[in-house]
């Protein structure tokens, strides 16, 4: 029988399998980041000149700013002069209007991660899923778009909407990440390239799953999604977004930013499913995720879940927040992470109370092994009207070896005496007794493994659309594959 | 069906086991008794194959082959199965699913075809009454939150469910109350059978008024001081572990 050590020894070796390159020609902007080039990125896309000046001033108010240094994670800071801010597969200018225009190489990178871009393939299935797939800095097919339209749903490209419902995104742009919130968010605000939008007009049940699939694949460029999701009164969304880039040798940025705003008794669940190649066994190359998610529960009786599963990534940084303005709103968090070799990850949540009887959940599950470091960060804020507002908040984190850490920072601010707030924390090793009993009941290590990691993580799985939940399990094994000696 | 030969097993350093000799055949039912610290769990463990033991000398062969070169799952496979003295809790894993997984992996490396969920919760339901498992303890997660009785009772119930050649219950009736022993008692005696062999590690001799043995060893010092019929564990209960050292 392995003991920790070798399943850790193994762990180290695991296999990243969306790590290929697809050779597509680019149209790519050299190196270097300066006003012309936020000019030449909103020109290319044929922006109108509102949107260009607010580029310029997240800019000018980027250009004030200090890389943030608080997160527990250490990392070569990135040279922002050397990484290219646009890079798009020829002829990319806009969206494609049909799959046949779709470049095949793009569609056979899509089927190679899993991602099928025809509709009729999800024809014998039961539900349906529309698709946007962003393949660096650009959406290259959006599926299911007329089937949507007639329900009154748009789900296109954040570029396209820009042209097509502007009034839409000049007002919400922005309202709940604004330009200078952070460093990150400024500089995805300057340079941002594509992204999805997302617009549930009131009293309407999204007739399908939405989901997003970003792709980072031309070399030394950087990742700067934005998506931007509004649910109107009464309407209901689920969205799941995933990831994936080539094994590369050079740290490569992602900066995105997520703003979702529900309306009155809106629902919105948004689900990441997070595998950004995470470097080498040596810590040599991955992602830089550094991203800024947030909903504002505008509305009364508004609710909005958060669920990730984060695998991927050198470094993430990412605290998916809810502004509980609404009274009654709910906000929940459900996360995922796990963390091998010299992967680092800062993550957790923010909820901020601001409306009477609000309530928010969190409940987070840390895996660790190899070297990796992880720190759950989270702020619970009951702010003076905030009458009766609850939180519940649960983290547990599991080690796996013994050269790997769990963190907790819980940050709690209460300004509002009838607000209640629970916290649970846990640290347990996965247990050679654990391991050994399922073995004794006929499972081979690595499915013990699997199956102990998998009951760990079952509380947040449960919360993620059934398309999903089993994308994350064979997520999961994918990442603890090979853990047998 | 299974010949322990001059077992000698240390751990950490500390010798446990000094020569066991041991020999089991199917269809019987061995006790082993034995004070604290004479190795009665390190001998199941071995067994099994639990990390953590150092065989110093000595051979185990089970059905002709040699079970310390196996791994603890080959040997489930093989029809080793043991009822934990103190079953580990896991949590979020369905006991139900960790038992189809087993069942399953078995069959597969028996050539045979998987079971289908359908089939298996028959069977399932049927072993459960067996040692009267109410069915909600099936879909609940693996021993959390079981009573101490409850956990011994699931234990019996997986093995009723795995029908393994041969069974070790490692202090099985510890920590049971009356009612629960004779339970867990008659669902061991259903499972008796005569391809299988049953080894209990007990303190008591309470527990074979419930399950007969056909052979009662007593193991003190790391081997097996003296071995009878039933009529020993009694005149161990009379006379105390010293009288056997003395009586060799």
């Amino acid at each position: 029988m392995a003991t920790n050590e070798e399943i850790q020894k193994d762990l180290e070796k695991r296999e990243y399998d969306a790590g290929f390159t697809t050779d597509i020609e680019s149209d790519t902007l050299p190196p270097g980041l300066n006003e012309d080039v936020i000019r030449h990125i909103s020109a290319k896309k044929n922006e109108p000149q509102w949107l260009l000046d607010w580029r310029l001033e997240a800019y000018r108010h980027w250009l004030t700013m200090e890389e943030p240094t608080w997160a527990a994670v250490d990392y070569t800071p990135t040279d922002y002069q050397s990484i290219s801010y646009y890079s798009a597969p020829k002829p990319a200018d806009s969206g494609p209007d049909s799959l046949d225009e779709v470049d095949p190489k793009l569609l056979e990178t899509y089927d190679k991660l899993g991602i099928p871009l025809r509709e009729q393939e999800f024809l014998a299935g039961v539900k349906n899923i529309a698709v946007d797939a962003v393949f660096d800095s650009v959406s290259v097919a959006t599926t299911f778009k007329g089937k949507l339209k007639d329900a009154g749903v748009i789900f296109c490209p954040i570029s396209e909407a820009v042209h097509d419902y502007p009034e839409l995104v000049q007002k919400y742009l922005g309202s709940v990440v604004p330009q200078g919130d952070n460093f990150f968010a400024a500089l995805n605000s300057a340079v941002f390239t594509d992204g999805s939008f997302v617009y549930i007009p009131k009293g309407v049940r999204c007739p399908m799953e939405l989901s997003t699939y970003f792709r980072i694949n031309a070399l030394n460029t950087g990742q700067f999604e934005r998506t931007l999701i509004i649910a109107d009164e009464g309407s209901h969304v689920s969205y799941l977004e995933g990831c994936t880039a080539p094994m590369r040798d050079e740290n490569q940025l992602h900066a995105a930013v997520v703003e979702l705003v529900a309306l009155d008794d809106a629902e919105i669940k948004y689900a990441t499913v997070q595998n950004w190649y995470p470097g080498d066994e040596n810590g040599v190359g991955g992602i830089y995720n550094f991203v800024t998610k947030r909903a504002d529960c505008r509305g009364d009786r508004s609710k909005v879940s958060w669920t990730q599963v984060e695998t991927g990534s050198a470094i993430t940084w990412k605290y998916p927040s809810c502004i509980l303005r609404g009274d009654d709103s709910v906000g929940k968090f459900f996360s995922v992470a796990v963390t091998t070799n010299c992967q680092q990850a800062d993550t957790g949540t923010k909820m901020i109370h601001l409306g009477k009887n609000t309530k928010s959940t969190i409940i987070s599950k840390g895996i660790s092994a190899g070297r990796a470091q992880q720190s759950y960060r989270g702020l619970v804020r009951m702010g003076k009207n905030a009458e009766n507002a609850r939180n519940f908040t649960q983290c547990d984190s599991l080690l796996l070896g013994d050269k790997c850490g769990a963190h907790t920072f819980p940050y709690v601010e209460v300004k509002n005496a009838t607000a209640t707030l629970e916290h649970e924390a846990t640290t347990s090793k996965i247990g050679e007794d654990q391991l050994f009993y399922c073995q004794q009941r006929g499972l081979s290590e690595e499915d013990a493994v699997n199956m102990i990691v998998n009951g760990f993580c079952k509380d947040v799985f449960d919360e993620l659309p059934m398309e999903f939940a089993v994308e994350a399990n064979r997520l999961m094994e994918v990442s603890l594959e090979g853990s047998v000696g | 069906m299974i010949e322990i030969k001059d077992l000698h097993v240390s751990v950490e350093g500390k010798k446990i086991l000094k020569g066991l000799n041991l020999t089991i055949n199917a269809g019987e039912v061995h006790a082993i008794m034995g004070p604290n610290g004479a190795g009665k769990s390190t001998l199941s463990n071995v067994i099994a194959g639990r990390d953590g033991y150092e065989i110093t000398g000595g051979s185990i062969t089970y059905k002709g082959d040699d079970l310390l070169e196996m791994s603890p799952e080959e040997r489930a496979w093989a029809g080793v199965f043991l009822a934990f003295q103190y079953p580990v809790e896991i949590p979020g894993v369905n006991n139900t699913y960790l038992l189809k997984a087993g069942v399953n992996a078995k069959r597969k490396h028996q050539g045979l075809e998987e079971l289908d969920a359908f089939d298996f919760m028959k069977t399932v339901k049927e072993k459960a009454a067996l040692v009267e498992l109410d069915p909600s303890f099936l879909s609940r997660s693996v021993n959390e939150g079981f009573s101490g009785g409850e956990k011994k009772r699931n234990e019996i119930f997986q093995m009723a469910v795995l029908e393994p050649s041969l069974a070790l219950l490692d202090e099985t009736d510890s920590g049971l109350d009356i009612d629960a022993l004779r339970i867990v008692a008659g669902g061991v005696n259903k499972l008796r059978s005569p391809d299988r062999a049953i080894v209990m590690i007990t303190h008591y001799q309470r527990l074979l008024d419930y399950i007969e043995p056909d052979f009662v060893h007593v193991l003190a010092d790391g081997v097996i001081q003296k071995t009878g019929d039933k009529s020993l564990a009694l005149e161990l209960e009379e006379h105390g572990y010293d009288w056997v050292k003395e009586n060799k």
